[in-house]
């Protein structure tokens, strides 16, 4: 029922939780951010606890009553065992690759131990989707945790709330604490296949329709360029010298390709174009074609290369969103 | 080390179940002798049967095959026990439940349920025994069993890191238990009514006495109670604890018969007077244990006609009470008319003739019943008399039997022919059970009676003397009462093992042992409300009542709890000593003025430092180097830390 209430009043809960989400930079669970209730063990245990306790009273048992009392001290230190396994982490939000619409960005949260103890089985779940994952920090050591969160549509996906929670050692508490790091991913609008447009005459009056079949074509080898696709690396030659170098082909240069929104056909609604827009930037990237990009306010001029895939591809990401 | 399940919904793992059946066969180990063997070996095989799903992979056995198993061995317990909730029966019962929780424990959640089965189990071997011992035994149990819950919630974590978890919350949950043992208000139980037969196996004197029955408890080495006397303890011989007198004889058995309490007087006069205090093991009966004569009446308890201490309730627990008592004391001369007469009764129906004759004999012959006395120990004394613990059985004329044929016999065959001899010659007698003697423990000087000090005399009627005790035994093998049974019976005689005299460095180490198992009773096991009313009052809290006690005890386990954070979070607070060492460093430079920027990396900072401060240039630059190395290097060794603070420690910036 309380949950229900947090959940319903998100004030109420950001002030009790005391958070003011997001947080930038590392986040660190101080003592008054973790929160501990006994879990439904800790209930079985108090039960097993009071029977004891009764028994011993009835058949005045000594031994009885030094046990009973020896495993509520168990459960008292337990409590405080539990929130120490929590208090005091830092964590700090890990870079998020882009993803595509309809796929789930991999989040990475690192988890700082920060003490000199081991604090195992700590559980990071993600409240939007359930996605969770164990970890043991080691002692003086970081765990890295990897949310999976679903991207449903193109934009700026921030992480959101992050339950940190952990019943070691006995599992009768459950301690835990609320998150919310900076982390954002860039999520890519979700591609639509459809055939590219017509190769624009300023390079290439012999006008090529189809994907150019001058990427086959081997010209040389040229230094290695970091926008370069993995793909031409010419790895037998790195092998034999320790230079990287790409490989270059005709076909390369020979064609400019604009992808342009007014090229589309009309009819479409903004998220349609823009997944046919990544459909194209995939294809004319697969097909090595130099290619630029333009969108009304945008325009990116041609080149080819993971770079300037991903350039294109979060521009039409973040086209129109604050 | 990466899961996607919570620890608690993870299935057991074989690890985690070897751990948890490991501690279950330390937990049921003691009721395994108890239990009828099928049984134990039915709780084994569920425990291997779990374990052959777990190391098969196999899926476990369906809930009508387990409750199928259940019913059946419940169906042999009451076979076995014709009930289910006796004490005994219940207990078994639970040991087997146990072995079932397990064929249906599949996550670590059901398991730490079974683990709570265990902690229950623990509980119920001190129904049997709370020796130091068991308490041992049961202490290894409950750490396993904690280790083994740590494991539950740590299913990837190392058996000896989780070991070592175990060890640090039981030792922090010491002084809570404590402090709870201590101070919980304690109520004398029990709160309802227990099983028929949780007080069965109690030994002890009884409310009848027939031919042999003393020796066969005599051969017990059972602790009856430990007396420990303020100063000088009296010597062996004047050792009478008095127990139930005996009044009505039929034929072969003496019994107590109707009895009732008096208000009780002090006894006036009397030779020495002895302070004491009696630890008395239960026994299911009412009486106390007391020196001859008692002059003071401990709690809740009365006094019988026939100067017996009866307690207002059966003694179920330990009991402990404080006493004194004075030898000799100036006799009550006066009995009621009734209670002569019954001190004169004899069987009809024509038993023991030949005593008979002889008593008549000696009546006729005396003058006054002093002298009838004489005659009758006289006799005793010269019958040449055989003390024994396995005396010949005896027919339907007990007395005569003895007296006259087989002459062999223990105590209560010489009290029992004494008392007949005495109301045969027509003098009121009575035959008193208890105890004589008692050994003493030169370590601790407590007086220790067993089972095997049991003991019958007599108590005779004399006008213008009162009742006048009579040890018959004494009268016809003097060593007994002198110098304990031990050196009185034949040496082939089968005497508990460590009364044999040939055992004397054994009774050293026994002696020592029971000097420390009578503080262990004392005060562990004897801790009960009157004890923590005393033990209130020595520490400056007098009429604690439990308001009191659960105020203190909630203040107590507050302030534990808040030592127990500030350790959790000094051991998380201690911070890097590379750290430490250089906010050091940075103070001391700051006191010249050379504050560090907080955007300012190391290597910037010593530089500027440095430039500010060309005197100590050398070991500025020095510091901010080795801090680098340190903090940001590979190979951070303890030498560099060492060597860091070292020059921190020696670094002047003036």
């Amino acid at each position: 029922m309380i949950t229900r209430l947090l959940e319903r009043h998100p004030r109420f809960s950001n002030w009790l939780y005391g958070f003011t989400p997001p947080e930038r930079g590392t986040v660190e669970l101080v003592h008054r951010r973790v929160y501990i209730v006994p879990a439904r063990l800790g209930w079985f245990f108090g039960g097993t606890l009071l029977v004891l306790l009764i028994g011993s009273i009835n058949y005045a048992l000594s031994l009885g009553f030094a046990l009973t009392f020896l495993l509520a001290g168990l459960g008292l230190a337990g409590m405080v065992h539990t929130a120490r396994n929590l208090a005091r982490i830092a964590v700090t939000a890990g870079r998020a690759e882009p993803v595509f619409a309809g796929e789930s960005a991999q989040f990475r949260l690192f988890l700082d131990g920060r003490a000199a103890f081991d604090r195992p089985a700590v559980l990071a779940r993600h409240l939007g989707s359930g996605s969770q994952l164990v970890v043991d920090i080691p002692p003086r050591g970081v765990a890295e945790v990897v949310l999976a969160v679903p991207a449903q549509s193109r934009g700026r996906l921030a992480l959101g709330r992050v339950m940190l929670e952990t019943r070691f050692p006995l599992g009768l508490f459950r301690a835990w604490s609320y998150i919310e790091p900076d982390a954002r991913c860039v999520v890519y609008p979700r591609p639509e296949r459809s055939p590219l447009p017509p190769f624009s005459g300023e390079a290439a009056a012999g006008a090529l329709h189809t994907p150019t079949p001058g990427s086959d074509d081997f010209a040389g080898l040229r230094g290695y360029q970091r926008s370069d696709s993995p793909r031409h690396i010419a790895w037998k030659a790195v092998a034999r010298s320790d230079e990287m170098l790409t490989k270059q082909f005709a076909g390369d240069a020979a064609a400019e390709l604009w992808l342009d929104a007014r090229l589309l056909p009309a009819g479409l609604v903004l998220e349609q174009r823009l997944s046919r827009l990544a459909g194209w930037v995939l294809a004319a990237e697969r097909a090595g074609a130099h290619y630029g990009l333009r969108l009304p306010g945008v325009e990116i001029p041609p080149a080819r290369g993971e770079m300037h895939r991903a350039a294109c591809l979060q521009a039409l990401a973040l086209y129109q969103v604050q | 080390m990466i899961h996607p399940l919570a620890p608690e919904l993870r299935p057991a793992s074989a690890r985690d179940l070897a751990w948890l059946i490991a501690s279950l066969v330390l937990v049921i180990a003691p009721h395994a002798l108890r239990a009828p063997w099928w049984l134990t070996l039915l709780t084994l095989c569920l425990y291997g049967w779990r374990m052959y799903f777990v190391l098969n992979r196999a899926p476990l056995p369906s809930r009508w095959l387990v409750l199928g198993v259940a019913a059946v061995a419940m169906l042999g317990v009451w076979i076995e026990f014709r009930t289910l909730f006796g004490r005994q029966a219940g207990i078994l019962l639970l040991m087997l439940f146990s072995g079932l929780k397990l064929l249906e424990t599949r996550t670590h959640r059901d398991a730490a349920i079974a683990a709570f089965l265990g902690y229950f189990l623990v509980i119920t071997n001190f129904l049997y025994t709370q020796t130091i011992p068991t308490a041992a035994a049961m202490g290894v149990a409950l750490f396993l069993l904690t280790a083994t819950l740590v494991g539950f919630s740590a299913p990837q974590r190392p058996a000896r890191a989780n070991l070592r978890t175990a060890a640090l919350l039981l030792a922090h949950a010491a002084p809570a238990a404590l402090a709870l043992f201590v101070l919980f208000p304690r109520v004398q139980g029990p709160l309802w009514g227990l099983p028929q037969d949780a007080y069965a196996g109690m030994t002890g004197l009884s409310d009848t006495m027939t031919p042999g029955s003393i020796a066969g408890l005599a051969q017990s080495d059972a602790i009856a109670f430990r007396a420990e006397f303020q100063g000088e303890s009296p010597p062996s011989a004047q050792r009478y604890w008095r127990g139930p007198v005996l009044w009505d004889f039929v034929g072969r058995t003496w019994s107590i018969g109707p009895t009732y309490l008096v208000d009780f007087v002090a006894p006036q006069g009397g030779r020495a007077t002895y302070r004491y205090e009696v630890v008395l093991e239960p026994h299911n009966r009412h009486w106390l244990f007391a020196l001859e004569t008692a002059a003071s009446l401990p709690e809740r308890a009365r006094m019988s006609f026939d100067g017996q201490l009866v307690a207002n309730s059966p003694v179920r627990a330990r009991l402990r009470y404080e006493l004194a008592s004075v030898i000799a004391p100036q006799p009550a001369l006066n009995e009621s008319a009734g209670a002569l007469r019954r001190a004169l009764r004899l069987p009809g129906g024509g038993f023991n003739p030949r005593a008979g004759a002889l008593a008549a004999q000696w009546r006729a012959a005396s003058a006054d019943d002093a002298e009838v006395l004489g005659r009758a120990i006289a006799f005793l004394r010269q019958g040449r008399y055989v003390y024994t613990l396995e005396p010949p059985l005896l027919g339907r004329d007990s007395v005569d039997e003895f007296l006259f044929d087989t002459r062999e016999g223990f105590c209560e065959h010489f009290a029992s022919a004494f008392v007949f001899l005495m109301r045969a010659a027509g003098i009121p007698a009575r035959v008193v059970t208890g105890y004589q003697g008692g050994e003493l423990n030169p370590v601790d000087s407590i007086i220790t009676v067993r089972q095997s000090d049991a003991h019958a005399w007599a108590e005779v009627f004399l006008a213008g003397r009162g009742w006048v005790r009579v040890d018959p035994t004494a009268a016809a093998v003097p060593g007994r009462v002198e110098s304990g049974l031990a050196r009185s019976v034949p040496q082939a005689a089968a005497l508990p093992l460590l009364m044999r005299p040939q055992l004397e460095w054994l009774r050293g180490v026994r002696d020592r042992w029971e000097a420390v198992a009578h503080k262990w009773n004392v005060w562990v096991l004897g801790y009960n409300p009157e004890r923590q009313r005393d033990l209130m009052a020595s520490i400056g809290m007098r009429d604690a009542d439990w308001r009191t006690l659960t105020a203190t005890l909630f203040a107590f386990l507050g302030a534990m709890t808040l030592v127990l954070l500030a350790w959790s979070l000094k051991r998380l607070a201690r911070p890097d000593p590379v750290q430490k060492a250089w906010r050091a460093f940075c103070r001391k430079l700051a006191s010249r003025g050379i504050e560090r920027a907080p955007s300012e990396g190391p290597r910037d900072y010593a530089a500027r430092a440095a430039h500010a401060l060309p005197v100590a240039r050398q070991s500025i630059l020095r510091i901010g180097a080795l801090y680098i190395t340190l903090r940001y290097g590979a190979d951070a060794t303890a030498a560099g830390v060492a060597r860091l603070r070292q020059l921190v420690r020696e670094f002047r910036p003036a």
